[in-house]
């Protein structure tokens, strides 16, 4: 497979890409899908949390869900990062502690495809209005 | 922070969290004047004589959630073992201008990392942020903003995961070809 160097050659991968799946219109209805915010402040890098948000999109991907995966600030649990919150549709957020590569997996293998909730969950300390 | 593109991440967020619309960062590598600089100008809400004077105090930060302000103090540290320096311009209402200079050769400059990556989780990551990257070897720089982005990708959103892939791939092969062809 030829390598993307150009924005032409973007251009025609996306659209080799639209042709064969759907290209899903996030930005329109963010409610509907599982929301991944990964703590990205100096804290939550220093810990690895580049290394967890690549994990979790390249799984997302893999398992082929619905969600989108941003970033957010610190919350002020520096001692327990890198730490991942999950919103699903109709749920209140979740905050996961100590994330690495292999509980990232745990997140979405047992969490988010199957309801089933595991251990180091931090208590929300703010509430979305 | 084991290298410079995770510095990035977090200066980005600095920008971020003073509400930038467009963030313009910049990579220069330079081996044949020794230098390396690392820059993030942003059009945030920028800052006043007083915070800028405490920008390098860990124990001062605009925060609530906790007590320390570790990220440019970290940035500068880096910099300043690496021989180099950091310098903040920032203007209330304007912006800030951060650049961070490294002697390229100095033997505790951290390695450059994966800044293809960090920019493309960074524009995924913020969809209703501007951003410009340019990075540059020796003589040669290459750029690209993310409404060169939008315009070619006719509106399909940037934080697809397969769209992620195909940007990154692009930004490194670029990067590549451009220290490849300089090889001396």
């Amino acid at each position: 497979m030829t390598k993307i160097k150009s924005l032409d050659d973007l251009r025609q991968k996306k659209q080799q890409l639209e042709q064969s799946m759907d290209i899903r219109e996030k930005s329109d209805h963010p409610e509907n899908l599982v929301q991944i915010k990964v703590a990205m402040a100096t804290c939550g890098i220093a810990s690895g949390a580049r290394t967890v948000m690549n994990v979790l999109v390249e799984k997302i991907k893999k398992e082929n869900i619905s969600a989108v995966v941003t970033q957010t600030g610190c919350m002020g649990y520096c001692y327990a990062e890198p730490t991942v919150e999950v919103t699903k549709p109709g749920f209140d957020p979740v905050v996961f502690s100590y994330v690495d590569v292999k509980k990232a997996e745990e997140i979405v293998d047992k969490y988010i495809l199957n309801n089933e909730l595991i251990d180091g969950i931090l208590p929300p300390n703010y509430q979305t209005i | 922070m084991n290298d410079l593109a995770l510095h990035l991440l977090d200066i980005i967020q600095n920008s971020l969290a003073a509400g930038a619309t467009f963030v313009t960062v910049r990579i220069e590598e330079n081996p044949r004047k020794n230098l390396m600089v690392m820059s993030v100008e942003d059009n945030g809400c920028g800052m006043n004589e007083e915070q800028l004077h405490k920008l390098s105090d860990p124990f001062f930060t605009s925060r609530t959630t906790r007590r320390v302000g570790l990220g440019v103090p970290l940035l500068r540290q880096t910099a300043e073992q690496s021989g180099g320096n950091l310098e903040v311009v920032s203007e209330t209402g304007k912006g800030t201008c951060l650049t961070a200079r490294f002697q390229y050769n100095h033997l505790d400059r951290p390695p450059l990392g994966d800044v293809a990556n960090a920019i493309v989780l960074m524009i995924s990551a913020n969809p209703n942020v501007d951003f410009a990257y340019r990075y540059s070897y020796n003589e040669k720089s290459y750029e690209i903003t993310t409404r060169q982005l939008k315009d070619t990708l006719d509106g399909a959103p940037l934080n697809d995961l397969y769209i992620m892939e195909m940007v990154e791939e692009m930004i490194r092969e670029n990067q590549n070809d451009l220290k490849v062809c300089q090889i001396e």
